[in-house]
């Protein structure tokens, strides 16, 4: 479903962010980009998500190259993936329930589809209750739930998550996982950059570790992050 | 584009009009002294031009003031001789109790302000009649030097220096016109420019959610557009009210004038409907375009 074909971004004085990556993702799977900052997992989110163009290589998406969307065609792109991001970016005078809506504002539906949709998006993530609470009255982990309510709102073929547990104790990041995972079951693609190595470990999935930009191995499926070694 | 969206679209612009409202009254400001300057010179250079085509009625005639000293003789030589002047059709004779009868009338009800006068001040006046405007230089050479002649006039001199006048306003004006012009687009290109950056979390949200481009830029278009349009309006009303003031005060300062030569000033009625659709016109103009500019600088992911 999506294909990274020698794909390389190179920034100014020769400084390559990520070097001839290869990747092939099915539909379906659930993939974590693993790696320390500076390797080049969210240059490979921004390249996805058509924020930046690669310098060489193509990368598609069903069949459709990324590279040549047309930038009036870009928001139409963009909606085949949900996006979460490690700090929620949830609009802070609204609240939950408004902060769902309005994503499913931006793009159509009817005042009677977001009356249907948000309360099933809500029980999801466990937040039936909060539906009127605003962003600061809530913890990390219940605005991290409510980000992602607003991704999956909409019924994106793939969710992108930053860094998803990045600010959150190991407790809440494992019942955000929970939420992901059940997402996946459902038949939607997940990829989740992450350095949280007990995640990873975790949950067994496919597995790509980058560092300096180049891909350092891809497990296929059940991929573990080996302990750092002590020097 | 359906309710819901236009609603949000307007909600969005006036929030950030209201969060943001010293520099939107600065952006109308400028709108507004661009388009009084511009209203300024469109009603100097519309009235003078008026005034052209008035005084261009009497464009063919050429009137020959005769020396009070000239005898009767004399005055009948010079209609003769002026016949023979070639590029001459007619030649008329207009007496000076005429002309100061002609005056009174004129003058209508102020004319009892011309009874004071002890001695008539009016010249006698033959009025030359050119069978083609293009003679007219050598005509008044000849005429000029005919005895007994007092002065030439000719309004094609004037009507030439009303146009000349009016065309170096024109030009002055319209560069005048484009500098402040830009200082405006300038102006709220920076008041949008805040309200992008104000918005700066959310519209990044958008974009990533996907919302369509009339989401995300509506607001700011509507915004530029509302502070144009303030703009204009509060010109228009300005320059009205001014114009208006300055009719007045000329029909009260010179009544006399005024009741003889109304045709010479361009009504207040006559030029509304059309100031008013230029003005709106470079008003909404002027807020896309600082919309957009601003849009293009700051809006890129």
């Amino acid at each position: 479903m999506i294909e990274f074909n020698n794909v390389s971004k190179i920034y100014k004085k020769d400084f390559a962010a990520v070097k001839n990556i290869n990747l092939h993702i099915e539909a379906g799977e659930f993939l974590f980009i693993v790696g320390k900052s500076g390797a080049g997992k969210s240059t490979l989110i921004k390249l996805l998500l058509k924020e930046i163009n690669p310098t060489e290589g193509s990368i598609k998406y069903n069949e459709q190259d990324v590279t040549k969307i047309r930038k009036r065609n870009l928001a139409e792109y963009r909606r085949k993936i949900g996006f979460v991001f490690q700090d929620y970016r949830l609009l802070p005078r609204l609240t939950v329930y408004e902060n769902i809506a309005f994503a499913m504002e931006m793009i159509c539906c009817s005042s009677k589809n977001i009356r249907r949709e948000i309360p099933v998006v809500l029980s999801m993530v466990g937040l039936s209750d909060k539906a009127k609470s605003y962003p600061d009255e809530l913890s990390g982990g219940e605005q991290q739930r409510v980000s992602i309510a607003r991704a999956v709102v909409n019924r994106p073929e793939t969710i992108i998550a930053d860094e998803p547990t990045g600010n959150l104790d190991p407790e809440t990041s494992s019942e955000i996982m929970k939420i992901f995972n059940e997402i996946n079951k459902r038949g939607t693609t997940v990829i989740m950059a992450t350095h949280d190595r007990e995640i990873v470990n975790n949950y067994q999935r496919r597995v790509v570790e980058l560092k300096n930009g180049l891909i350092l191995r891809d497990t296929k499926s059940g991929g573990r992050v080996n302990e750092p070694k002590k020097d | 584009m359906n309710l819901k969206k236009t609603k949000y679209i307007f909600k969005q612009a006036f929030k950030s009009i209201w969060r943001n409202r010293m520099m939107g009254l600065a952006s109308v400001g400028s709108v507004m002294a661009v388009l009084i300057i511009l209203g300024f010179i469109l009603l100097i250079v519309l009235n003078i031009n008026n005034l052209a085509l008035v005084t261009k009625e009497s464009f063919d005639e050429i009137a020959v003031y005769i020396d009070d000293d000239a005898d009767i003789e004399l005055i009948k030589q010079m209609d003769k001789d002026f016949r023979q002047i070639d590029g001459v059709l007619s030649v008329g004779f207009q007496t000076k109790d005429y002309a100061l009868l002609k005056l009174k009338s004129d003058w209508g009800d102020d004319a009892s302000l011309l009874d004071g006068l002890k001695e008539n001040p009016l010249p006698n006046t033959y009025i030359v009649q050119l069978t083609d405007v293009e003679n007219s230089d050598r005509v008044i050479k000849r005429l000029k030097q005919h005895d007994g002649v007092e002065e030439v006039r000719f309004y094609k001199d004037a009507v030439n220096s009303l146009i000349s006048i009016s065309d170096f306003i024109k030009r002055v004006g319209s560069g005048l016109i484009i500098i402040l012009l830009l200082i405006s687009i300038f102006i709220i290109s920076n008041t949008i420019k805040i309200t992008v950056l104000n918005r700066r979390k959310e519209i990044e949200l958008m974009q990533y959610i996907g919302a369509t481009n009339g989401y995300v830029r509506g607001p700011f278009m509507i915004e530029g557009v509302i502070l144009g349009l303030l703009g204009s309006f509060a010109a228009i009303i300005i320059l009205m009210m001014g114009y208006n003031y300055f009719i007045e005060y000329l029909a009260g300062r010179y009544v006399t004038l005024l009741s003889g030569l109304s045709g010479y000033i361009v009504g207040l009625d006559m030029i509304l409907m059309d100031l008013t659709i230029i003005f709106l016109t470079i008003g909404i103009g002027i807020g896309i375009l600082g919309s957009l500019i601003s849009l293009k600088k700051f809006l890129s992911i």
